[in-house]
């Protein structure tokens, strides 16, 4: 029997697009690549925070940052962020208590989760940033 | 000594509290979101008001906290996942803990200045 040590170690490649994968698996990353970009931020939500509360010169200072369009899209994508992994997230607690694991239960509510969150992200950035 | 520090039974507590603590959050962004629409804040005074009351202070530290803790637990899974040298992954830890608690600590300090 030949050794196997005397085989060459290959390099393994992983197809791990998230492009590839199926819904279910999209969600899933995009729940923490939502997670992820929350915590990024976290520090300058809070100063705004901070400014917003100090005195109505700084209050009014963070309205006009806030009306940046930029500034705009960075809290529309934090607000997804926050809506998606808020929906993806009570996705997961009804699979922990075993509710929805079959697979066309599973795919069904991967396609509520993107949906869900992209109407409330609409509604919501209409309602707080326009 | 040649201690691994990795796979020290990170199980049911750091689930659990991830759990629990994206509950008591849910429930507070609700609980957020009805305050808004009833004190419907405009300008900086209003905006002070809502968050002098203690009730506000009180919830919005759970929120905080419970916001450390389950990022937190994210934030672990992530390094875990993809820092394998433990010297790198120690490190961003530490970062990442730093920032919570000082995060945290912001917050009481933002909530509670008169």
């Amino acid at each position: 029997m030949p050794d196997a040590s005397l085989k060459k170690k290959r390099p393994l490649w992983y197809n791990l697009s998230p492009l590839n994968l199926p819904l279910p698996g999209l969600v899933s990353i995009l729940h923490r690549i939502s997670g992820a970009a929350l915590f990024l931020l976290l520090l300058w939500l809070l100063y705004l925070l901070d400014q917003s509360l100090t005195s109505a010169e700084r209050f009014e200072a963070v309205r006009q940052t806030i009306a940046q369009p930029l500034v705009k899209l960075v809290l529309l994508g934090l607000l997804w962020a926050f809506l998606h992994h808020l929906c993806a997230g009570i996705r997961y607690l009804f699979l922990d208590v075993h509710k929805g694991v079959d697979l066309a239960t599973a795919r069904a509510t991967s396609v509520a989760v993107i949906a869900v969150s992209l109407v409330l992200t609409a509604l919501a950035g209409w309602r707080l940033l326009w | 000594m040649n201690r691994v520090v990795v796979g020290a039974h990170y199980g049911l507590r750091g689930w659990l509290v991830q759990r629990i603590s994206a509950i008591v959050m849910t429930l507070y962004t609700v609980a957020f979101l009805v305050a808004l629409a009833a004190a419907r804040p405009v300008e900086y005074g209003q905006w002070k008001a809502l968050f002098s009351q203690g009730w506000m202070r009180l919830a919005t530290l759970l929120f905080f906290v419970s916001l450390l803790l389950h990022a937190w637990v994210g934030m672990r899974d992530i390094l875990m996942d993809y820092i394998k040298p433990t010297a790198w992954r120690l490190a961003l830890e530490i970062v990442v803990i730093l920032v919570l608690v000082g995060a945290a600590g912001w917050a009481v300090e933002i909530l509670w200045r008169t």
